[in-house]
């Protein structure tokens, strides 16, 4: 089925443009250079971030950090190898990118680990960065419940990611 | 200035661990690999992402936001009241949400802190109910495709890096929909 998806709506989306007599290839090639220049402010972040982050993994201290939280990850399902990255989502968008990577490197794209991990940087946000951009930019002082409520949508996140993973694969 | 106490931070907690594990050359080691992991990252995973950008664009050019953004109408009079009054905020939410939907993060951001900036107009420095409701769904990332983790997953040789996109947008939803639910209770019980 989901073999079928990404091509379908690649094909959807062609389709629609022509319909409306739009010149797709052109919005595609116009699209695809604005990917690259974002992938050009990615690229210093994700040497330096990857170079910490082996680093970590390197020394042991993952292991370490990981045993210690692991009985606290394993009472909600959340399998404790992927403690780095409940701990640094929230914080640091380009940081979970790169423990996520190196996660699914270690453990297997396609293992449960490797997926949970997948569907976790999926479907969660970098939930400090974005209050501070948005408070900021409205000049809040006090937030009131946010924090709180955000942390509660990533906490969420974070189980029902290793409860589907572990459901549909 | 968050980052830097990030990256000092990992460097520094990973020395004293090698140091207390006897890993240095481990920990030596790994200093051009992660780096050298870090640029092959990139480029592996830069045809994919170039790819849905141009997407991306593509479905806003052939209306998908306008005709995401009538089916959220109902939902957006729900979730921020003041939009029925106000078009204007009405039309910054409904684009930050489909942007967000449609993984343009980029075109999203803009209009959320417009939406942002509208909802806190007569609030005196203390966020309104619906200003917290626009940052919590923003935190929980709704998304068609999400793209990054799928090039990713493909540049680590993945032959099916969409097949996680059915428990992507199962978890997006449980955590939008708990997260709203959450702020919903607490602003009955936090007075401002």
């Amino acid at each position: 089925m989901t073999d079928y998806l990404v091509p379908l709506i690649l094909l959807t989306v062609c389709c629609l443009a022509l319909r409306k007599k739009e010149n797709a290839y052109n919005i595609l090639i116009g699209g695809a250079a604005d990917g690259l220049k974002l992938l050009l402010t990615l690229t210093p972040t994700l040497i330096l971030l990857l170079t910490a982050v082996t680093m970590l993994r390197a020394s042991g201290a993952v292991e370490v950090i990981s045993a210690y939280l692991a009985p606290i990850f394993r009472c909600f399902g959340i399998p404790p190898e992927t403690a780095i990255l409940v701990l640094i989502r929230p914080i640091s968008g380009s940081a979970a990118l790169a423990i996520g990577a190196d996660l699914m490197t270690r453990h297997g794209v396609d293992s449960i680990i490797g997926r949970t991990v997948a569907v976790m940087l999926g479907s969660t946000e970098t939930t400090f960065y974005t209050i501070s951009v948005y408070f900021g930019a409205a000049g809040i002082k006090k937030t009131r419940y946010t924090v709180p409520a955000a942390l509660i949508a990533d906490f969420v996140g974070f189980t029902v990611a290793s409860l589907t993973v572990r459901l549909l694969f | 200035m968050v980052m830097s106490w990030i990256f000092t931070g990992i460097v520094a907690i990973a020395l004293v661990a090698a140091i207390a594990l006897g890993r240095g050359s481990e920990l030596a080691a790994a200093v051009p690999t992660g780096a050298q992991a870090g640029i092959a990252l990139v480029i592996s995973m830069a045809g994919s992402i170039c790819l849905w950008t141009g997407v991306g664009a593509l479905m806003d050019k052939v209306g998908l936001t306008d005709c995401l953004s009538k089916l959220l109408k109902p939902l957006l009079k729900r979730l921020f009241p003041s939009t029925q009054k106000d078009t204007q905020l009405s039309q910054h939410l409904s684009a930050n949400i489909c942007a967000n939907f449609l993984g343009l993060g980029n075109a999203a951001t803009p209009m959320g802190i417009q939406a942002a900036q509208r909802l806190s107009i007569k609030s005196n420095h203390v966020a309104s109910d619906e200003l917290c409701r626009l940052i919590v769904l923003n935190t929980a990332s709704i998304q068609l495709i999400p793209a990054t983790v799928a090039a990713i997953r493909a540049s680590l040789g993945c032959t099916t890096p969409f097949d996680i996109l059915p428990a992507v947008w199962i978890t997006s939803l449980c955590s939008a929909g708990l997260g709203l639910t959450a702020a919903w209770l607490m602003g009955k019980l936090w007075r401002r």
